[in-house]
């Protein structure tokens, strides 16, 4: 069994190209049964690539199949065989093939597509294994930890001051789609959205209505302050709408204001009073910029978890060439002792049942403590070296002589 | 016994050091390596203390140099329980260079072969230095999340725009951990000056370290006080638990060789 993969992705093809490939779950599980022909196929499709895994006996077949079912012609596709391709999806279940390195969404649309595939032992293995390389690296790296948005980066600083946000309340100062975004992103992370302050009255309400909050004129700010812990601000006015001096004494509990209107709602010299911390959108940009290249930094350990994982699983391949040949070797050691027993059966006959069973039991000892060591070694070469190794102890063991001599005698009778 | 104990102890420690620095470089494996530092090395150290008690005639640590070496010891302890977690590896950076500095200079005064014969008896002075020293190592420990406080404060003040990958604690859990941190070593730190004022054999024994010490505890009460009494919180708390902290080194550095004696 060869594994084959035919796919385009964001770094060969445009959306327009992608779209013309693009499958949906039902789709993708439909071309995998159509695809698999005795075989085994799944079929990973997401906004940036569409791939198609197939594991058959014939990998020239599989793969012209594959590149016909992707538009052969009309889209730039890329082929990979075997360790490359194993190579090639742990590292998109990592999310270092993703758009932005460390991205969440990878891992479960691979599952997704391994759930809805039609699989047998080898593509089986992969995905489990590639699910598990994407868990790995996503535990022992930073990469998906810092934030990849100006939303999320203001939610995770929230988070810095804080901690949990559960409980925290947050104060909205304008109703637009940008306020929305951070509100979003501070409240799956707990904190309770309590209050949207707006000029315009009917945008507030929807926006309070939808986070179950409440709607509050402008002029009511000082008021809302008091009890707010994050406040988001981004509001069209043309001047400051919060200044320091409507900040209340907070006695030390912290007040985090996100400033995300430009030009600025907010009054530098808040960022001086004790206990508040004042990020505007260029302050967001740098976090957000440096938390990319920190995740770039982390994708590089990324990479030697994948190469492991690719490598395990090179082995794990390599050692179900061999498996038909240790199997044949095993049947055939125990076909001689049970011949040799049943030709000394005459001369065992006066034997009781209990030395009976020891006889048994003394053969077959031999036999495996003499199969062993070849056993063994013949495993490690196959991981190691190839099959090479498994020619030689068909030719040495004389492994499938007697079913090919079987069959030659076959015709004449 | 004590002595080839006291190698392996420092080794670890400073293993621990050096990991937590590789950690902040490359958060993952160093950071594993660091806590495993700190377990092997203050096993190895309690090995050491129990050899010493063992082969001591009273309370071992009763000379500057000892009483370092089982500070060091309730430091590394105190953070063991407090913070040898994931989040708390900025602090380990902190902690344990001066554990690993204060282990080799207790054992360059002594303090690891020490066994002084004092005039106390035993049970006092475990009740007296182990309470005192084991208030300071508390109060150490909050010194070191206070400054974490105040450094993290500063990086989220100046939007360092590398301050989430530092990955220390938020604000708030160091903050209320000062409080906490405070709150149980100085009941520890009373046990231990009541034991001393008990056995105080004339009104001439009061020495200007005593004077410190009561000051040291004042301040620590008054933290206390603003903190749980008048919400004190934030930057002027961290800023007071370092002032309490000052205290405490002259302290140590003040222990007079023979205070014990």
């Amino acid at each position: 069994m060869n594994l084959v993969l035919v796919g385009t992705s964001h770094r060969l093809a445009p959306v327009e190209a992608r779209e013309k490939v693009a499958l949906d779950l039902e789709a993708a599980a439909e071309l995998a049964e159509l695809l698999a022909d005795g075989g085994e196929a799944v079929c990973l499709s997401t906004c940036n690539r569409t791939e198609l895994y197939l594991a058959h006996s014939d990998p020239d077949d599989a793969e012209r199949r594959a590149a016909a079912a992707l538009a052969e012609g009309e889209v730039e596709l890329y082929r990979l065989r075997d360790e490359a391709a194993a190579l090639h999806l742990f590292r998109v279940a990592a999310s270092l093939d993703s758009l932005v390195p460390g991205e969440g969404e990878i891992l479960g649309q691979v599952r997704a597509a391994y759930e809805a595939g039609a699989c047998g032992p080898v593509l089986d293995r992969l995905f489990r294994q590639a699910v598990h390389a994407g868990k790995k690296v996503r535990a022992e790296t930073a990469i998906a930890e810092s934030p990849a948005s100006v939303s999320s980066a203001a939610a995770a600083l929230a988070q810095q001051v804080f901690g949990e946000l559960d409980g925290c309340r947050v104060l909205l100062v304008g109703a637009g789609e940008v306020s929305e975004l951070a509100a979003r992103s501070l409240a799956a992370r707990g904190a309770s959205v309590a209050t949207v302050a707006s000029r315009t009255e009917g945008r507030a309400a929807e926006l309070a209505a939808r986070f179950g909050g409440e709607a509050v004129p402008l002029d009511r700010l000082e008021d809302e302050l008091a009890q707010a812990d994050v406040v988001v601000s981004s509001t069209s006015a043309a001047g400051y709408v919060l200044s320091a001096k409507q900040i209340p004494d907070r006695k030390g509990r912290p007040l985090f204001v996100i400033d995300l209107a430009v030009p600025r709602d907010v009054e530098p010299a808040v960022a001086e009073l004790d206990g508040c911390y004042l990020y505007n959108i260029d302050d967001l940009e740098a976090v957000v910029s440096e938390s990319l290249s920190g995740r770039r930094r982390e994708a590089a350990r990324a990479e030697g978890i994948v190469t492991q994982e690719a490598e395990r699983f090179r082995d794990w391949q390599a050692s179900l060439e061999v498996v038909p040949a240790i199997a044949s070797l095993r049947e055939r050691a125990e076909r001689i002792r049970s011949g040799e027993l049943a030709k000394a059966e005459s001369r065992l006959e006066g034997l009781s049942e209990s030395e009976r069973r020891t006889v048994e039991s003394l053969t077959t000892q031999i036999v495996n403590k003499l199969l062993h060591v070849p056993i063994v070694r013949l495993k490690q070469a196959a991981a190691t070296e190839g099959t090479g190794y498994v020619e030689v102890a068909r030719h040495l063991f004389g492994i499938g002589e007697e079913e090919r001599a079987d069959s030659s005698r076959k015709p004449r009778q | 016994m004590a002595e080839l104990l006291f190698w392996p102890a420092l080794l670890a420690y400073g293993e621990a050091a050096v990991a937590y620095a590789g950690d902040v470089r490359q958060p993952g494996s160093f950071g594993r390596a660091a806590t495993w530092g700190v377990r092997v090395g203050w096993l190895v150290q309690t090995a050491l203390l129990i050899a010493q008690a063992a082969r001591a005639d009273g309370f071992p640590w009763d000379t500057w140099a000892g009483s370092l070496n089982l500070f060091v010891w309730l430091v590394v302890g105190a953070y063991l329980i407090w913070g040898c977690r994931p989040r708390f590896r900025l602090l380990g950076l902190v902690v344990m260079p001066v554990a690993s500095l204060l282990l080799a200079v207790s054992y360059a005064a002594g303090g690891v072969a020490a066994s002084g014969k004092s005039g106390y008896s035993t049970l006092f002075l475990v009740l007296h230095v182990g309470g005192v020293l084991a208030g300071f190592a508390g109060l150490t420990l909050a010194a070191a999340i206070a400054a974490l406080y105040l450094w993290q404060e500063r990086q989220l003040k100046r939007h360092n725009p590398a301050v989430l990958r530092f990955r220390a604690p938020s604000l708030a859990t160091l903050d209320s951990l000062v409080g906490r941190t405070i709150a149980v070593a100085l009941p520890v730190l009373t046990l231990g000056m009541a034991a001393g004022f008990a056995r105080l054999r004339h009104e001439s024994d009061v020495d200007p370290l005593i004077g410190l010490t009561v000051l040291a505890w004042a301040v620590y009460g008054v933290f206390l006080l603003l903190r749980y009494g008048a919400g004190w919180r934030g930057r002027r708390a961290a800023y007071l638990a370092l002032a309490g902290f000052a205290i405490v080194i002259a302290l140590h550095l003040g222990l007079s060789p023979n205070h014990f004696a």
